[in-house]
């Protein structure tokens, strides 16, 4: 019982930290499935989200929810700008120029978060820091890893609603499906190209704002980043409940590698994971295969 | 678009460009070759380190800039072939023979990731590479029976063909022979079919396959070539160091490295020179003028990368050529005064291309 218990425990702490990774693994897979573009400076951005919400809610002592919107805004018009600034002059350049574009981007961003907050590791008091949950015969959880897991289910199911029931979102889709066709019915398809990366910049912040009672912010809390990757992979690249899955997948087996195996081995469990995926199924979990007809 | 005009199908083949472009290579080796009587001990030293990134920026334009795969796990290559090479000095194995074989091993890993990795779009190779990375990074700090740990790893100097050698002028020189070896090969692959296939591929995938060429098997050598080479720049690496750490092969050094090929000039052996010589400048130039920043900019911590990325940004944005680009447009212009013309340098409109259906 004791060590069910135990177990319970961890698998809810591994899920936790992989809503994290699949919330930025979202981000990966929402602008690869519109622009075929891999922004490497998603968990960059993802520290800029939590900088913006300690700037809001720790420094000018806002309310938390009032704070948290606020800078997920801020980050959100922060990945439209980079979209309609950056990205969108290298269309039609190769792949691996948008990987070592973004890749760059990644290191300014890290410099100029250095510069603009500091290079300590920051924090500030969120409704679930410290608090616990108990359920019946002595389960112990903590509300920061249930309310990661909880934010990550509502901020699913609105994207779900938001990209199945609205205009926009439908629009979206069209979009990242085939981008001339999408044109000639009228829709705006560069506005919306950097919409889309506004959204996933603003699920980056998501992200950042749930992380913070768990992990406080530093310059470099952006390496989440490389760890998403393996849960886009494992989810197949360009599948959005893929990413999800992944996310667990990864933040699970992370969890549970750090308890049973020897040190050492929990760093790179998601880059043994990502690798097995690719060695063994190679299109992820819930990739699909896409064949042209010539 | 300036493009050489060539007449005939043995000028295509030549290995260098014209008569005069060979008295040239001739009197910057011969030039090379007498800087350490000249020059002092730190210049040398770091024209040493300058020519084994030059050896590891050749092999990763092997693969980047002529064959259109990027992978951001070679500082692992470098590190395998260091400690590959340190640990079978202090085995006793002579150094003809070791560095050589560091080479293979390296080339041996890096086929053994190509392969299952190569199947996929280009994308996945560039993640993958990235956590291999990773995976080598940790395994050389955690197996400290074989790597020392973080307590590093000291390299033995020396012995060739009875001969002692040690200090800068000696790693000086061993790094300028490979170096010379590596582009000498490199140029020659580049002419052979192999090559010819690699840039095909390079140009397009759909057009390579359909020209008989099989796509997986030539990615893997390429990939396995570039990490060989990587490797051989490894084993110079340790001398250069001296003392190994298992922390200095990370990721950084990883993105230093294809930034030399983009800042270099993509598909053109200039470029990697050109991208080597930038990358061991820079900061030193930075160093000079640390103190002169207005706002305590100088003392950031992360001023070298952000700068190193700013740089990259830039320069995929507005010259994807690279300085090799600009170096063949500023010749270009001298060639042609007064009759110069914009358009010659223009680059072509391209539109977005889909990886995703193929």
């Amino acid at each position: 019982m004791e060590s069910l218990v135990g177990l319970l425990q961890l698998v809810i702490n591994g899920a936790a930290t992989g809503c994290i990774y699949g919330l930025i693994a979202l981000g990966f897979v929402l602008i690869y499935k519109a622009t075929e573009m891999v922004n490497f400076a998603q968990g960059e951005i993802m520290m800029l989200g939590g900088f913006a919400a300690y700037t809001f809610v720790g420094k000018f002592g806002m309310n938390y929810w009032v704070g948290s919107g606020l800078a997920i805004l801020a980050t959100a018009a922060f990945g439209y700008l980079l979209d309609a600034v950056v990205l969108r002059r290298v269309i039609g350049q190769p792949q691996f120029a948008v990987v070592m574009l973004t890749l760059g981007l990644a290191f300014i961003f890290r410099a100029g978060a250095g510069i603009a907050w500091g290079y300590d590791s920051v924090a500030f008091v969120t409704p679930f820091t410290n608090s616990i949950v108990k359920f019946g015969s002595g389960v112990v959880l903590g509300a920061d890893n249930l309310s990661i897991i909880f934010g990550t289910l509502v901020l699913c199911g609105v994207l779900y609603l938001f990209f199945s029931r609205t205009r926009l979102g439908i629009a979206m889709q069209a979009s990242s499906q085939n981008q001339l066709a999408a044109y000639y019915m009228g829709i705006p398809v560069r506005r919306v190209f950097s919409l889309i990366w506004a959204i996933s910049a603003g699920v980056a912040a998501v992200a950042a704002i749930l992380l913070v009672p768990v992990q406080m912010v530093d310059v470099n809390s952006g390496i989440v980043g490389f760890k998403a990757f393996a849960a886009a992979v494992l989810g197949g690249f360009g599948s959005i409940p893929g990413a999800l899955v992944g996310g667990v997948v990864v933040g699970v087996v992370e969890q549970l590698a750090g308890f049973y195996l020897p040190t050492g081995f929990q760093e790179v469990t998601s880059n043994i994971v990502l690798l097995a995926v690719l060695i063994l199924r190679p299109q992820g979990l819930f990739g699909q295969v896409i064949r042209k007809r010539v | 678009m300036i493009a050489p005009f060539k007449t005939s199908y043995l000028q295509d083949m030549a290995l260098t460009k014209t008569p005069l472009a060979k008295a040239s290579y001739a009197g910057l080796l011969i030039a090379l070759a007498a800087i350490p009587l000249v020059t002092g001990e730190f210049y040398v030293g770091e024209l040493g380190g300058l020519f084994i990134f030059a050896i590891a920026g050749v092999g990763l334009m092997l693969l980047t800039g002529y064959t259109g795969l990027v992978s951001l796990g070679h500082a692992a290559f470098l590190g395998i072939g260091a400690y590959a090479h340190a640990i079978m000095l202090a085995q006793g194995v002579p150094f003809l023979v070791s560095l050589p074989l560091a080479g293979l091993i390296t080339a041996a890993f890096g086929i053994a990731i190509g392969v299952p990795t190569l199947r996929m779009s280009g994308l996945y190779l560039a993640i993958s590479t990235l956590a291999f990375g990773s995976i080598i990074g940790t395994v050389l700090q955690k197996w400290d029976k074989l790597t020392g740990g973080f307590d590093g790893f000291p390299v033995r100097p020396p012995t060739i063909l009875g001969m002692k050698v040690q200090g800068a002028i000696g790693t000086y020189y061993t790094s300028l022979i490979v170096l010379v070896l590596v582009i000498w090969v490199a140029l020659n692959i580049l002419r052979a079919p192999l090559g010819r296939a690699m840039v095909a591929i390079r140009d397009s995938e759909i057009s390579a396959q359909s020209m008989g060429i099989n796509l997986a098997v030539t990615k893997s050598i390429a990939f396995g070539i570039s990490a060989g080479i990587t490797g051989l720049a490894g084993g110079l690496y340790a001398h250069y160091v001296r003392h190994l750490a298992p922390d200095s092969f990370d990721i950084l050094l990883s993105i230093q490295l294809v930034t030399i090929v983009f800042i270099g000039g993509l598909g053109s052996m200039h470029g990697a020179i050109f991208g080597a010589v930038f990358m061991r400048l820079l900061p030193q130039a930075i160093a000079m003028v640390r103190d002169d920043l207005p706002f305590g900019l100088g003392r950031t911590p992360g001023l070298e990368p952000s700068l190193f990325g700013l740089i990259l940004v830039l320069v995929i944005m507005f010259e994807p050529g690279g300085i090799n680009g600009r170096w063949v447009k500023l010749k270009h212009w001298c060639k042609a005064f007064p009759l110069h013309r914009r358009a010659a340098s223009r680059r072509q409109k391209s539109y977005a291309k889909s990886e995703r259906l193929r």
